[in-house]
Parts: C-alpha cells; structure tokens; sequence
C-alpha cells in the first residue's frame, strides 16, 4: 500500500515538475529573456593584497592610520561608522592622549543634554564615544542626497561580496561611460545624479566619486597620497573596523590548529595502539588454514609491508 | 542491553559501589557508551559521524547559552547586540563565529551520517525507529537552525524568516491566518523575533531528549555495520570502549581540528554578506537564499513553476515537506532484505547517483533564480522523487543482490590487513569467497 501511494506521488511530483520544466524551456526559446547591460559591463572587483590577507594575516598600522585619515577627511562627511568608538583607535597606534585629542577635535559633536536645562544639546566627543553620524536619522541623510542613503561603513568589507577588493575596486571604478554600451542599451543611459562604475551591480552609484585628485589627503607619515593609494588605505581601515579582532583571531588559531594537530596525532598513535590487541584477537580465533596465511604473506608483500611485526601472535 | 556476552558494570571503587546501589547512572554509561556495550569490529570511519554529532550538539548547546547571556532579541537591538559581542564581550567573536559555523557542522556530519544510513540500510528492520527517531531530530535541527540564523537580524535573517513563513500561505483559506499567528503580525517583527528566540532556546534541548531516544532505540538491536550481516556471536563484537571510544576520539580530534581551521580562518567563509547589513523590511536583496544546508530543499520549492492544477507555489511547498517526509517511509519502500549497499550492485549505482543529484539540487537551490539553475534544479528534483519513491522500490524487487559474508569475522579475515575495511566494501567478489 506504501509502496503504490508512494508511487503515484513520485509520478505526480515528477511529472509536474517535467511539465515546469517544459514549459519553462518553450517560453524561454519562444520569448527569451531581453539582455541586460550589467550581463556585458560588470566586472568582478580588482585584486587587492593587503597585509590583513591569509591565516597569518596582521594588521599594518601605519596604513591603518592612513586609511583612517582618509575616512576622517574624506568619508565621514556623509558615511557613518556607529560601531566604532574613538577608544578602540588605540589598536591602530595611537596613545590614550592622541586619541582624546582625535574625539575633541572631531568635526561633529555628539548628542547630548545640557545639564542645566535639559535641552538637546551637544558635547564633544570622547574616547568611549561612537564615532558621531553626520546625519541625525535616515531621512536627513536621503534629503541631503538626492534621497540615495550613504550606508553605515562599520560593516562594509563583510557585508559586499569581494570586501576590501569590492571597496578599493568601486573607489577607484568611477569612469564615463562606454559609448558602446549607450549605443547598444539607449535605456541604459547613466541618469543624472548617478555616475557610471562597471563594479557596482547595477552599474550606476548614486555616490560621487570620493577620491579624486593626488594629494586630496596630506598623509602625515609622508606616503605618496594617489587616488590608488588612498583608496588602498582607506579599504584596508575598513577592515580593521568590520573585524577589529582579525589579529587576536588568527593568533588564536595557530595555537589552537598547533594543540588539536598535536591531539589528533596522540589520539591516532592511541587508537592504533588499542586496536593492535584487537587485530591479534581475529587472527587468534579465526580460522589460521594454511590458505588464509599464504594469502597474507601476499597480500603483506604486495602493500610492501616487511614482518607485519604488530600482528605478530 | 543488546547481547549475552555484553560485559556487567563491575564497579570497583567502594564510592561507585556506594552511587550504583543508590543511583545507577554509571551503570547506565557504561552500557551505553562503555565497555558494556558490544559493536561490530568491522565498523568503517563511515560510523564515525554520529557521535560527532553529538559533539557538535553539545557545542552548539554549550556557545549558544553563553551567547544569549549578551544578545538582545529586540528589532533595534539583536543586530547591534551581536556587533557588540563581536567587537567588545571577552572572546566573544571565538564564540559567535564557533556557534555560526557549529551550524554549517553540525549539518555536514549530519548530512555524512543520514547518507551513511541510505547505503547502508541502516533503516531496515530492525532499526526503523532508529531511522525515524534520527529523522526527526534532522527535523527539529532545521527548524532550530532557520530560528537561529534569524536572531542576528540582519538582511538575510529578514528576509529569510519571511520567505519560509511565507510557505504557510501557500494552503489555501487556513495558510495565511496561520502565517499571521506564527509571526505574531503581518511580517517579521518583534513578536516573531522574541518567539523565535524563545524556541531556539527551547528545541536544543528537545533535540538531546530525541538522541538519547535514538541511542537507546539504537541499542536495543544494536550498531549495524558495513557488511549489513547481523551479529552472531561474542567473536564479531569488540567493546565500544576502549576500542570504539579510541577510534571516536581521534577521528572527532581530526575533524574539530577542521572546525578550527573555518572558524579561526575563514569565518565568514559560509556566511552570507548580506546578514552583515542589518533587516530593513523597506529594502528585498537582489537574491533571498537561505543557509547552504536548506539549499537542496530551496531548489525542490522554486522547481515548480507551473500552476498545474495546484498553484506552482503550493506544489513547491508540499514537495518540500514530502522530500523529508517520505524518508520516514523508507523502510517499507525499500523492502530488499540486504541491508549493505556493498551487496546491492544496482542500488549502489542508483545510490551514487543520488548523492550526485542532491549535490545539484544543492547547487541549483544556491543560485539566482535564472532560466538555467531552475531547469537543472527540475531535473533534479524530479530524479529525487523518482529515486526514492519508483526506482528504489523497483529495484529492491527485482535486484539480484551479491551473496553475503557468513558472518562479520569471515568478512574482516578477508579484509586482510584492513581492519576496518570489510571484504564488500570495495567489491562484491570478495564476499563471495566470504560466503
């Protein structure tokens, strides 16, 4: 009874699913699907080698000051990074009193109470402070930008196929547009107030170009500040701020890979050891005709093995 | 419990002595997983996977209680709460990243091991209710697992919770008030996240109530194992303990050991970038996917595309609960006596063939919903019904299956050097020297 209930409902589901499929091959040969011009035009993120990459990847904290610079001067004026707080700058180098001095100097105050009135106020931020949003909700961000939200950068090397490269890759993708493309999709034409970057999924980001000349940023420790350069920098801070704990996570790992490897070997060395005694006992009750030795010694002498001194009676 | 030969709880120690007469719980260790409890010896590493399992349920169990001491399961709050314990709890990112992908693990071994018991036969008489009980903590991890990758709150945990609530609607009248009661509201709010968090918590629990069902079940006939011959005396068992603990014990040392390798170096290997960006019921991402383990189910739900007589939306829902559920009918499908694979020589090869189409369906279901995945994803599923529901039950009837071994220790003499490596597994001509 199972088996001929069972039988009808694996014809009927197969079935149906031979006619979806059917179906679903004449509509795409009768009206195929019209192209898109992000099918021709979008391209995978450029590679990016940064010193954070690999199971031994580190942090480099000068870059990491470098990318940071370039978010302070460049970014924040419309990204927010609410899961960063000046206190956790200290992981890039910086002293307890440099970052006092980077959260006093910031170039928004935090929201705040006066203490007298207990009117809405602000303050200067301090080290436990987040990083302030230059926009008090979404809305006052999407009127003062033709109504396109700049998302939160805390998370954005995790939160993007691609992460740092995907970053590095849309800062220095802006270029004008192909003409081919324009003259192969006349609908496809980048609107106004977006701007053409063949790594962004749909090819026009509502975001201008960033970082557009050399020398936008006076990076303090000399290096040479090029679009590429800070663009480079400013992807690898980004990394920093989704995963603060990158460091402490892989040095942790190579001493808990270290242990476990350590561990599986003890526990192989003990298993073989225990079923040692466990093999002996099938030779010694089992049958030892003189046929089933002469296969052994073949077979032994076939793997290669010399005495087969473990299972040794 | 299983065998005579089965070796009595001696307890040694006075304060054992003292504990068994009042209180017996040694005694029951020991026959569960001690000494006490005879298993074949010819076990392959294939039977390694269910105490990993085990393993990996308790460490679900033991980094999810330790993070819900520092998550939120409010709207405003559950996204920023886990960045709060990614960036400032004490090692609390190890526990995250090691609870997000206990998930991914603890579905793998379990994926090994229910595979493992297709080929095997490990759901034949007369362990059905071994099967069914496994079954249905496979289950209670899916809606465990669907709950949990919801409680982060991000895109994905969205958009998620509202795709697969959305199955209910699917049933025509009664669906959609039962979708507004599962959720508490008309989409994925506050209410269902609090409820979800709530049965999360919950169904651990129930799950490690099922495996002790299913290890007491397992031990009434006992282990099976890779020759599929039953037991016939003390010769053709040696005690779990110490010899099966030692084999468990470096295999789950090897396998932790991979664990680490993801979760210390590619922690987010697994993940969907989308989860890091937190839900805004305003914004759907270009391609709603749940977590890699559901994906061949995904792939059997979006298959349907034609309203043939039923909406193509319900036809999709019920495939999907009908491909598990007709799991539990296994047992009385497949009606071949021989329980092992190895003897079977056209159900291995349908077997083979199986393991390859759900891999499909897994990559199809993986994909963007685009003309080609669904094409491949329909081939597919219609292979999956059919195999278990016409080919297997065909091919149990008339299949000449591979003579037998005579008993599990004439199958290990032959296997030679390989002690855990029985005469069939590789060919069935060995065997027949066996038997």
């Amino acid at each position: 009874m199972v088996r001929i209930i069972g039988f009808l409902i694996g014809l009927a589901f197969a079935g149906v699913l031979l006619i979806s499929l059917f179906i679903g091959v004449a509509q795409y040969v009768s009206n195929p699907p019209a192209p898109l011009p992000e099918q021709f035009y979008h391209k995978e993120p450029k590679a990016l080698h940064l010193a954070s990459d690999g199971p031994f990847g580190h942090f480099d904290k000068r870059q990491l000051q470098r990318g940071f610079q370039v978010y302070k001067e460049v970014c924040s004026a419309c990204h927010s990074m609410h899961l960063v707080h000046f206190r956790d700058l200290k992981a890039l180098g910086y002293s307890d009193a440099e970052v006092k001095a980077i959260a006093s100097q910031w170039q928004l105050e935090v929201p705040d109470i006066n203490p007298d009135t207990g009117e809405p106020a602000t303050r200067k931020a301090t080290p436990p402070d987040a990083f302030p949003s230059p926009y008090p909700n979404e809305v006052a961000a999407r009127a003062a930008n033709n109504n396109a939200l700049p998302p939160d950068l805390s998370l954005m090397t995790k939160a993007r196929e691609g992460g740092a490269a995907y970053v590095y890759s849309i800062l220095t993708g802006f270029q004008p547009q192909p003409a081919d493309l324009v003259k192969k999709f006349p609908a496809a034409k980048t609107p106004p107030n977006l701007h053409y970057n063949p790594y962004f999924a749909n090819l026009n980001i509502a975001m201008p170009p960033p970082l557009t000349s050399e020398g936008q940023v006076q990076f303090a420790d000399g290096t040479k500040p090029t679009v590429d350069q800070m663009a480079k920098d400013v992807a690898a801070f980004l990394v920093w701020t989704a995963e603060p704990n990158l460091e402490r996570r892989h040095a942790a790992g190579i001493s808990v890979v270290v242990f476990l490897l350590f561990g599986t070997i003890l526990g192989y060395l003990a298993y073989q050891n225990i079923w040692a005694e466990a093999k002996r006992k099938v030779r010694v009750t089992g049958p030892l005709e003189p046929e089933n030795k002469a296969k052994r010694q073949s077979a032994k002498r076939k793997a290669g093995i010399k005495g087969g001194s473990k299972a040794k009676p | 419990m299983s065998f005579s030969w089965a070796k009595p709880y001696q307890p040694k120690h006075p304060f054992m002595r003292w504990l068994d007469e009042r209180l017996p719980l040694p005694r029951v260790a020991y026959g569960a997983v001690g000494g006490g409890y005879p298993v074949p010896r010819n076990l392959n590493y294939w039977w390694n996977f269910g105490v990993l399992a085990g393993i990996f349920l308790t460490i679900q169990i033991v980094t999810g209680i330790t993070l819900a001491m520092w998550y939120y399961a409010t709207g405003d709050g559950a996204f920023n709460s886990v960045e709060h314990i990614m960036r400032d709890v004490d090692a609390g990112w190890l526990l995250r990243y090691a609870h997000a992908n206990g998930a991914s693990f603890f579905f793998v071994v379990t994926y090994i091991h229910i595979f493992r018991g297709l080929y095997y036969g490990s759901y034949k008489p007369p362990r059905e209710l071994v099967w069914m009980l496994g079954l249905v903590i496979y289950l209670l991890m899916m809606a465990t697992a669907f709950m949990g990758y919801v409680l982060p709150w991000g895109q994905m945990s969205y958009w998620g919770a509202q795709v697969i609530t959305g199955f209910f609607s699917a049933f025509p009248l009664v669906g959609e008030p039962i979708r507004i009661w599962l959720l508490g509201g008309y989409a994925p709010d506050q209410a269902a996240l609090t409820r979800f968090f709530s049965l999360h918590y919950l169904l651990p629990f129930v799950i490690a109530a099922v495996v002790i069902l299913h290890i007491w079940a397992l031990h009434i006939p006992g282990s099976g194992n890779p020759t599929g011959v039953d037991v016939k005396d003390e010769k053709d068992t040696i005690p779990f303990h110490p010899f099966y603990t030692a084999k468990d014990g470096w295999f789950a040392a090897a396998f932790v050991l991979l664990y680490a390798i993801v979760v210390y170096f590619a922690p987010n290997w697994l993940q969907h970038p989308d989860n890091y960006i937190p839900a805004n019921p305003l914004a759907t991402p270009a391609h709603i996917v749940p977590e890699w383990y559901f994906w061949p189910f995904y792939a059997i739900l979006r298959a349907f595309t034609t309203d043939f007589v039923l909406p193509a939306k319900l036809w999709g829902v019920l495939a999907m609960f009908t491909s598990i559920l007709l799991l539990f009918f296994l047992p009385w499908l497949d009606k071949s006596p021989v329980r092992s694979g190895s003897y079977r020589p056209v159900f291995k090869r349908f077997f083979w063939l199986l393991v390859v189409d759900v891999l499909v369906l897994g990559w199809a279901g993986g994909q963007p919903a685009t003309p080609l995945p669904v094409a491949i994803g329909q081939i597919a599923a219609a292979y999956y019904f059919a195999h278990f529901l016409i080919i297997l039950p065909l091919v149990s009837k008339y299949e000449t299956p591979l003579p037998l071994p005579r008993s599990i220790t004439a199958s290990v003499l032959h296997g030679e050097e390989q002690e855990s490596a029985p005469a069939g597994v590789k060919s069935g001509k060995k065997s027949t020297v066996a038997g």
